[in-house]
C-alpha cells in the first residue's frame, strides 16, 4: 500500500515540478523587457557599459592633470606577457635629493590579456580599467600607448 | 466560380469542374494530384522554414536574448538564408558507407512526414484525402520515420550515428504505444476515425471539454508521447548533441541535412496539427451549445484561423518543453513510458469507455 502511495505521488511532484520550470520559462518568454542583450551598432550612442568592465588599462589622472604613479615598475614585473614597459627618469626635488618619476608608462595594448595583474599590484593604485573597448585600428603601432598624458605631474604626498 | 473562406468545397468542385471540361477525366486526376503535390510541397518548406525560425525566436525569448534580427525585419530571413547556405554545401562522401542506403535514408523520413501531413483537415473541403481510417492512417505512416532514422544511423559507419539511431528505435517503438492509446481513448468518444468526422462532431463543444477528465488526460499523454515520437525537447536522445554530436546525422551534410532538419520540424507541426484537430476542434471554431449568439459570432473567425492558431499554441508549448527541462537519460525514458504513461493510459480508455456508455459525457 506504502508503494502505491509512493506512485501516485511521485507523479503529482514530477507534474509540479515540471510546471514550476515552464512557469519559469514562460514568464520570460512573456516579459521581453528583461532581454539583456545589447543591440550594439545601433545603440552606440547611448550605450553605457558597466564600472566593472575591463575595456583597456589607464593611468588614473585628476583635472589637476596629476597622476598617482611614482614609476616604481612593480606594474612591468608583474605583467605576464610584457605588455608594459616603464621608463623611468630622475629628478632633483626641492629639497635636493635626486628622485626617480615616470617619464614614460608604455602600455602594448595588442599583447594585454586584461587579467588586472598590474591593475591589482600597483601599490598606489595608479592604474585602473577604462570603458573604452573599440580598439580596432588600421596600424598595430597604434595601440602602443603611453598611458601618462604629457605635462602630467605626481601627486604630493603619494611618492 | 464561388470562392468561400468558410467553406473550400465549392470551389474544390470549380476546380475538379473546370479541368474536367478541358481534359479527359484520367487527365484531370493527374493534373489534380499534381496540383495537390505543388501545393503541398510548397507548404511544407514555407511552414518547415517559418518553424525553424520560429523556434529560434522562442528559444531565444525564454533565455532572454533577442534571437535572430540582422537578415531581414526581425529576421524573418534569417532560415532562407540557412537554407541557401546548405544548398551549396558539399555532399560529403563517407568512407565505407552503404552509400543507398545512406542516400535514401533522408528521403524516408521527408516522404514518411510528407504522407501523413496529407490526412489532416485544414479547413472545411481542404484536405488532400478524407480516409475513414485516417487516425490510424496517420500513426502508420509517421511512424515510418524511424524506418530513415535507423537507416541513417546504420549505413554511416559512424559509432555516435548508431548508437542514437539504436536510441531513437527504443524510443518510438515504446512512445508509438502511448500515442495511439491516447488517440484511441478520444476514438472511444467520437467513435469514428475520420478526421472530417471527428471535427464535425466537435461543433458543440471541443472533446476535450466534451470528454472532460480522461479527455484531458488523454491530451497531456498524448503531448508527452509526440514530443518523444518526434526526437525532440526533453526527449532528444536519438540527437543528444552534447553526447553524441549529432546523433543520426552526424555524417550528414548540406541538403540531406537539411531534409532530415526540416522532416524534425514538419513532424512537430503534423503532431501538433493531430492534438488541434482530435483535442481541440480543429478548424471547428469555439462553440458553446446553448449560446446561439455566441456561436455565430465566433463562425466569423475563419477556420484557416482557428485551425493555425490552435497549431501554433500547441506548436509553442512543445518548445516550451524543449528550452525548459533537461534531457531524460535512456533508463528514465523507458521507464517514464512502461511504469507510468503506458498504465494511465490504460487506465484512462476504461474510464473513457465507462464514461461514454453512462452517458457521462457532454
Amino acid at each position: 500500500m506504502n508503494s502505491f502511495f509512493r506512485y501516485f505521488s511521485d507523479i503529482f511532484h514530477g507534474v509540479k515540478s515540471l510546471l514550476i520550470g515552464m512557469s519559469v520559462t514562460g514568464r520570460y518568454f512573456f516579459s521581453p523587457g528583461q532581454i539583456v542583450t545589447q543591440q550594439y551598432p545601433e545603440n552606440r550612442k547611448n550605450l553605457q557599459m558597466f564600472e566593472r568592465f575591463k575595456g583597456e588599462v589607464i593611468m588614473l589622472h585628476d583635472i589637476n592633470n596629476q597622476h598617482r604613479c611614482n614609476g616604481c615598475g612593480i606594474c612591468e614585473n608583474n605583467c605576464p606577457n610584457g605588455s608594459i614597459e616603464i621608463i623611468s627618469a630622475r629628478i632633483t626635488g626641492e629639497d635636493g635629493k635626486s628622485k626617480r618619476i615616470i617619464d614614460k608608462h608604455i602600455y602594448h595594448l595588442g599583447m594585454c590579456t586584461f587579467c588586472g595583474l598590474c591593475v591589482k599590484n600597483c601599490p598606489s593604485n595608479a592604474l585602473g580599467f577604462g570603458n573604452e573597448f573599440e580598439h580596432a585600428v588600421f596600424d598595430r603601432s597604434k595601440l602602443n600607448k603611453v598611458l601618462n598624458q604629457p605635462g602630467s605631474s605626481i601627486i604630493k604626498g603619494v611618492e | 466560380m464561388t470562392f468561400n473562406i468558410y467553406d473550400f468545397t465549392s470551389f474544390n468542385r470549380w476546380i475538379d469542374e473546370g479541368l474536367n471540361s478541358i481534359m479527359s477525366p484520367t487527365w484531370a486526376l493527374i493534373t489534380e494530384m499534381a496540383i495537390i503535390g505543388i501545393v503541398f510541397l510548397l507548404f511544407y518548406a514555407v511552414v518547415g522554414l517559418f518553424l525553424v525560425y520560429a523556434e529560434r525566436k522562442v528559444c531565444a525569448f525564454m533565455q532572454n536574448r533577442v534571437g535572430p534580427n540582422r537578415v531581414g525585419p526581425y529576421g524573418i530571413f534569417q532560415t532562407i538564408a540557412d537554407f541557401i547556405k546548405l544548398l551549396m554545401k558539399e555532399l560529403v562522401y563517407i568512407k565505407d558507407s552503404d552509400k543507398l542506403l545512406f542516400n535514401i535514408a533522408p528521403f524516408i523520413v521527408i516522404i514518411a512526414s510528407f504522407m501523413a501531413l496529407s490526412a489532416v483537415p485544414f479547413a472545411k473541403g481542404l484536405h488532400a484525402i478524407d480516409f475513414d481510417i485516417g487516425i490510424l492512417y496517420v500513426i502508420a505512416v509517421s511512424s515510418l520515420g524511424v524506418v530513415g532514422i535507423l537507416l541513417a544511423g546504420w549505413s554511416s559507419n559512424n559509432k555516435y550515428s548508431l548508437i542514437g539511431a539504436m536510441r531513437s528505435g527504443a524510443q518510438i517503438v515504446s512512445y508509438e504505444l502511448s500515442v495511439g492509446l491516447s488517440l484511441l481513448t478520444i476514438i472511444v468518444l467520437a467513435g469514428t476515425m475520420q478526421f472530417s468526422e471527428i471535427v464535425e462532431m466537435q461543433r458543440n463543444g471541443w472533446f476535450i471539454f466534451k470528454g472532460h477528465i480522461p479527455a484531458i488526460i488523454a491530451f497531456i499523454v498524448f503531448l508527452i508521447a509526440s514530443t518523444a515520437e518526434t526526437n525532440r525537447g526533453p526527449f532528444d536522445l536519438a540527437e543528444a548533441e552534447s553526447e553524441l554530436t549529432a546523433g543520426f546525422h552526424t555524417e550528414y551534410s548540406g541538403i540531406k541535412f537539411a531534409f532530415f532538419f526540416l522532416a524534425e520540424y514538419m513532424n512537430m507541426f503534423l503532431v501538433a496539427s493531430i492534438a488541434a484537430t482530435v483535442f481541440w476542434g480543429g478548424w471547428m471554431p469555439f462553440h458553446v451549445s446553448g449560446w446561439a449568439g455566441f456561436n455565430t459570432i465566433m463562425d466569423y473567425i475563419p477556420p484557416l484561423v482557428w485551425y493555425f492558431g490552435k497549431t501554433a499554441f500547441i506548436i509553442w508549448l512543445m518548445m516550451l518543453f524543449k528550452w525548459t527541462f533537461p534531457r531524460l537519460r535512456i533508463d528514465q525514458l523507458l521507464t517514464l513510458e512502461w511504469k507510468y504513461l503506458l498504465p494511465i493510459n490504460l487506465v484512462n480508455i476504461l474510464f473513457m469507455a465507462f464514461l461514454v456508455l453512462m452517458h457521462w459525457h457532454f
